[in-house]
């Protein structure tokens, strides 16, 4: 507002910005810092990175230890492309089975709308833990879906789901799936339609209007459903460990097991920063440069 | 709107609610469940309600979530608001960009780096100012972090489409800019700053990843006392516990939509009236 004066607005600016810079971006350079250190059997469990020697003078002590092992042990890699891989193929059928949905939301009744958005965001907010525990419930082994499809003879023998891949994956779809709806309907509802009417009626069949008029304008919300699916998935603690096998070791869990199990600080800020570097950063810069263009 | 969908599209909308909301009724209907048997239906009962009672782990986790709740929404609601104003009505600033960065990565963030990183600068700053020590505060603290993050989000786009005309009026006609927001702008935002108060209790009463980084010994938060649970095993009152969880949740989200709705009507039925 132009008729505050400059200082006044500062007071305005300054409080979320400050707190936000001191608790959530100074921790990324704290664990920077850390992930250059080495583990010590002490209160917190590292050594200094920077010291002041008996001459008052600052020393810095940086290893690069924690960032050689993440390159020489397997776990680290197997981890990271596992998480890729589960994340990019659960985000695939997020997307498969969720793009039908938003359309068809975004072509019902504009009061059908409301109540079917509201629908969808109702479990999007409900505890993610514990849907993750419901969906146990279903999937288990003498859970409710082994019991229907015994009770209709579909199956001799209850399917093994738990602890393997495939529970891995229904817990990253049903969790996610109202984080790529919710976009996607965001942008098909603003879709200009007369565009689908007017390639209908110049005799596009419709499989034609949808893959070369509907499907490239709604690009953005496939890209933003996708992003909101994809990154926290690869960083998905919760169902991997809740539903997840010893195999299924994703990157969120090798993190917590070096964090609570092997309390090794510096090895996990690490991971933390590499993970940080190879996942967020370049995500961060393409929305960046999205962001910009979408300013021009 | 044209409402010509076809079956195929309505049977894959239907199966996907069906997917999102299937387990959480039947975890629902099997904590009423007598038979402490997971897997075997032995009756209505409300015994696994009424041992939630008695157990003092789960009610003192409770009640440190409630409290962490208020504190973290009402901070989150107030830094978050005046983020969104900044946002949206001062332009161009140093440090806008960094702003919006901030405010935007907690959304996509992966919790287990967030919260890594928060655990690694309050050890630090314990180090270096004995404060703050893990439990309570550093878990608002935290929690304030990622939920101003969604308050910024939803009080933006409700300021966006407020009408400025009104707050000039105000001070054209003399009013300080700070009484302009007061009575004229604040009274319009208001239902988004109730919904996203709401929202963001929500967002902390849920968190198990965050909390379980920053929190220190005897702190443990609702989400953390039943994640330990469910490590162990399903187990008929953990079942009572999540439905009772879920429908608080639940309403609250009902609550802040028809809070949202009503005053979407209501600015509607106004601006109709205007014009008549």
């Amino acid at each position: 507002m132009k008729r505050i004066a400059r200082p006044g607005r500062w007071l305005i600016i300054l409080p979320p910005l400050l707190f936000l810079f001191i608790f959530f971006l100074i921790p990324f350079a704290v664990a920077l810092k850390i992930s250059f250190a080495e583990t010590a059997a002490r209160v917190p469990p590292f050594t200094d990175v920077l010291t002041t020697g008996a001459d008052h003078r600052l020393h810095l002590s940086l290893s690069f230890a924690n960032y050689k092992y993440l390159l020489t042990d397997q776990v680290y890699g197997v981890a990271y492309l596992y998480s890729l891989r589960t994340a990019f193929f659960s985000t695939l059928i997020c997307l498969l089975l969720g793009y039908p949905m938003a359309y068809a939301i975004s072509r019902a009744s504009k009061s059908a709308q409301s109540v079917l958005l509201f629908v969808i965001i109702l479990p999007f907010w409900t505890s993610f833990l514990l849907r993750v525990y419901a969906l146990e419930g279903i999937i288990r082994d003498n859970g409710l879906l082994n019991n229907v499809l015994l009770h209709l003879h579909l199956i001799s023998r209850p399917l093994h789901i738990m602890r393997t891949s495939v529970a891995v994956y229904l817990g990253i779809i049903y969790s996610y799936l109202p984080f790529m709806v919710l976009p996607l309907f965001a942008t098909l509802e603003k879709l200009d339609h007369t565009l689908r009417e007017a390639a209908a009626d110049l005799g596009s069949p419709p499989w034609r209007v949808f893959s070369e008029i509907t499907l490239p304008l709604s690009m953005p919300g496939v890209i933003a459903g996708s992003m909101l699916v994809f990154i926290p998935a690869v960083g998905e603690f919760v169902i991997p460990s809740l539903l997840g096998g010893p195999d299924n070791l994703m990157i969120g869990r090798v993190l917590w097991d070096e964090f609570f199990g092997n309390h090794d600080w510096p090895v996990a800020s690490a991971v933390a920063i590499a993970f940080l570097v190879l996942l967020v950063g370049p995500m961060a810069l393409y929305q960046y440069y999205s962001a910009r263009e979408f300013e021009a | 709107m044209e409402n010509r969908n076809s079956p195929l599209l309505l049977a894959v909308l239907c199966i996907g609610i069906a997917i999102l909301y299937i387990p959480i009724l039947v975890l629902i209907a099997y904590s009423f469940n007598a038979s402490s048997l997971v897997n075997v239906w032995g009756g209505f009962s409300t015994a696994w309600y009424g041992q939630l009672l008695h157990n003092r782990q789960v009610l003192e986790a409770a009640l440190l979530s409630v409290e962490v709740g208020f504190a973290a929404s009402t901070g989150a609601v107030l830094l978050g608001t005046l983020a969104a104003i900044s946002l949206i009505r001062f332009g161009r600033f140093r440090g806008r960009l960094l702003l919006i960065g901030m405010v935007n990565a907690p959304l996509v963030m992966p919790e287990i780096i967030t919260g890594i990183t928060q655990l690694l600068l309050f050890v630090s700053m314990l180090q270096l100012l004995s404060w703050p020590h893990r439990g309570f505060t550093t878990i608002v603290l935290a929690h304030i972090a990622f939920c101003t993050a969604y308050v910024t989000v939803t009080v933006q786009s409700r300021l966006q489409s407020a009408d400025r005309s009104l707050e000039e009026a105000a001070m054209d006609l003399g009013a300080s800019p700070a009484r302009a927001f007061i009575e004229v702008t604040l009274p319009i935002i208001a239902p988004a700053l109730l919904s996203s108060w709401l929202l963001s209790f929500t967002l902390s009463l849920d968190d198990l990843v965050i909390s379980s980084f920053v929190s220190g010994p005897g702190a443990d938060t609702l989400p953390m006392v039943i994640y330990s649970k469910v490590k162990l095993g399903v187990s008929p009152d953990i079942n009572a516990l999540a439905s009772l969880i879920i429908c608080a949740v639940g309403a609250c989200v009902i609550l802040a939509g028809v809070v949202m709705r009503r005053t979407e009507r209501r600015r509607l039925l106004e601006l109709q009236a205007a014009e008549r």
